[in-house]
């Protein structure tokens, strides 16, 4: 989780990713973040992060965006 | 019945709804869905046939993929974690051939009968550039209706199955079904299997309250397009056909005609859509909300066709965004440029593949591919500027969440929509540069003060009823925005209110409605993707 938090502060220093939970809603993860995000988790959690995870469900907060790398890391 | 704002549809969709409510639940799936196919043969033909085709083809597909990803399911269950990678990469090529075969089957139909002809047509026009004796003959096919929008929802299908997110459907009745729901067919919105078609499977009863508040949507789409979009019907043709004798001015009012018609035309038909479905307990996704208050032209795609910009940001945006390839170059790209710029080569690409596949979608002509080239360069091109603005508002401590500064863009939003519906509706790219060109170069406020656009079929009480209903259909879409419903709010009022409204809208339509000997009807602009 701390190693997410580090990549979710590089890409946007301004927001409180402990509380927030409409990163995506309240535009505060645009899509070129998503990008990069998405490159990220997958460099630093060895997951693949398909196109069809990429929903705001999944990306609104940081413990969602930590309970789907789980998930997928149990997936394998 | 080519239109759902027209008297055979109201009287075909009154039938159904008397035969569905005589129905027994079990089967009025298959009075829902006898009067779809009915409804597509009675403007197809034996096209209808084409439908069907799709419909078997994603069918049997859908069962085969479902057959490998249960089998992939239970051997990786079977396997210590460390090894479901290998298990998962042992399926992937079984799946991906399933899934492409059924993803290009239906593109090649698509491509074929939309797309032939313009690609023959432009070959030859190559060719005999090249001054070779050689010419393709054009083919010239007829399209089954909603071709457009049902082969997007086939495909979301199909891979909405390959990913998983859905089961494929073991019945065919049921899939065939939601592929031809007939309010949605011919114009949309495009509705996703996983939304959709376990409530059109339900049969739902009728209830008074849906079937009011489905009739109210009805009647509040019907006036949008009756009173609104074909009010503005003759001056448009007028102004598009011969723009030559008309000056900047004019081609500057053809632009703002136009893109109150589309709206109000393209909204209005998606409230008979889906008021229509109300009634039967179905519930399609909304396909605009407030588009022009939007501040930026990809806000504008949130708020405008939203199913259609969804469906282009779930099935290629982000697959094209965040493939292999894709992430290699992001990854190397922000090292080197930061934030901001690395991830925006993924991110061009994607939105150049989205866009090309918006223009093309919309038409077989080169003004729409313009259409989708000049979104495509705006939005990329506020995503490149958006540091060097960010920079101008710290200097200059101008707050952009401030009211004025959220007017300028909302209007500046509009004004670039309406240039690109100026090529959207001109007869061809050469056309729509030219009018382009006029407006710009030869802007003059000439032909309004000659009293020109009045003589184009419309008067001095035409635009004032456009007016006013502009303003009435801009006040109902603020009170949405707001959270608020009317027709919820209606529904709590005492019946002599409601129904002192339910008359007032039908008097509107009878008094205000643009039809007769002095205007001409618009046909449903999106009927024809």
């Amino acid at each position: 989780m701390d190693e997410l938090m580090e990549i979710l502060q590089e890409l946007n220093p301004a927001v409180d990713y402990a509380t927030c939970d409409k990163l995506i809603d309240d535009h505060h993860l645009d899509s070129l973040a998503i990008i990069s995000l998405v490159a990220e988790l997958e460099d630093a959690f060895d997951v693949t992060v398909p196109a069809v995870e990429i929903v705001p469900a999944n990306f609104n907060s940081a413990q969602a965006i930590w309970a789907m790398v789980q998930r997928l890391q149990e997936e394998g | 019945m080519a239109s759902y704002c027209g008297a055979p549809y109201l009287l075909f969709l009154g039938l159904v709804i008397l035969v569905y409510g005589l129905t027994p639940q079990r089967l009025r799936w298959g009075v829902l869905l006898a009067a779809s196919y009915l409804f597509s043969w009675s403007i197809s033909g034996r096209l209808v046939l084409w439908l069907l085709l799709t419909t078997l083809t994603v069918y049997l597909l859908g069962l085969r993929l479902s057959v490998v990803l249960e089998r992939q399911r239970a051997e990786a269950k079977s396997v210590p974690r460390a090894q479901r990678k290998a298990v998962k990469a042992k399926y992937l090529p079984r799946l991906r051939a399933l899934a492409a075969a059924g993803i290009l089957s239906q593109l090649a139909i698509l491509l074929t009968l939309k797309y032939a002809a313009f690609f023959c047509k432009n070959a030859n026009a190559l060719l005999a550039l090249l001054q070779s004796p050689v010419e393709l003959p054009v083919p010239a096919f007829v399209l089954p209706i909603g071709i457009s929008f049902y082969t997007l929802q086939a495909l979301s299908y199909l891979i909405d199955v390959y990913r998983g997110t859905v089961q494929a459907d073991r019945h065919f009745g049921r899939l065939a079904l939601w592929l031809s729901f007939f309010p949605g067919l011919m114009q949309g919105p495009i509705s996703r299997y996983g939304d959709t078609a376990a409530q059109l499977w339900q049969g739902a009863g009728l209830e008074y309250g849906r079937l009011t508040s489905g009739l109210q949507r009805i009647g509040w789409g019907l006036a949008k397009k009756i009173v609104l979009a074909d009010r503005v019907n003759l001056p448009i043709k007028e102004l598009f056909s011969n723009y030559e004798s008309y000056d900047g001015g004019m081609m500057f009012l053809a632009m703002v005609l136009f893109t109150v018609q589309e709206y109000m035309e393209f909204s209005g038909t998606m409230d008979v859509v889906i008021g229509s479905a109300e009634i039967f307990g179905v519930r399609l996704p909304e396909n605009f909300r407030q588009p022009f208050a939007a501040r930026s032209i990809s806000e504008f795609w949130t708020r405008w066709h939203i199913t259609l910009g969804a469906w282009f940001k779930d099935y290629i945006f982000y697959p094209v965004a965040v493939s292999g390839r894709m992430k290699e170059l992001t990854t190397r790209a922000r090292k080197r440029l930061g934030n901001h710029f690395g991830p925006l080569a993924a991110s061009a690409v994607a939105l150049f593949c989205v866009w090309l596949a918006n223009g093309l979608w919309h038409g077989d002509a080169w003004n729409y591919i313009f259409f989708g080239m000049y979104h495509f360069a705006l939005i990329l091109s506020a995503s490149l500027f958006e540091p060097l603005f960010q920079a101008i508002f710290q200097r200059t401590a101008l707050d952009r969440q401030s009211a004025p500064w959220r007017a300028f863009q909302a209007a500046r939003t509009a004004l670039l929509v309406c240039v690109g519906e100026l090529f959207f509706r001109a007869h061809g790219l050469r056309a729509g540069l030219a009018m382009f060109a006029r407006m710009v170069s030869g802007f003059t406020l000439a032909s309004f003060a000659d009293g020109t656009f009045l003589s184009l079929g419309m008067d001095g009480q035409d635009y004032a009823v456009l007016l006013l209903g502009i303003l009435a259909v801009a006040a109902v879409g603020r009170l949405h925005g707001r959270g608020l419903r009317v027709r919820e709010g209606l529904a709590a009022r005492p019946l002599a209110v409601r129904w002192a409204c339910y008359y007032l809208l039908i008097l509107i339509i009878v008094i205000f409605g643009a039809y007769g000997a002095n205007y001409e009807p618009v046909d449903p602009i999106y009927a024809a993707f």
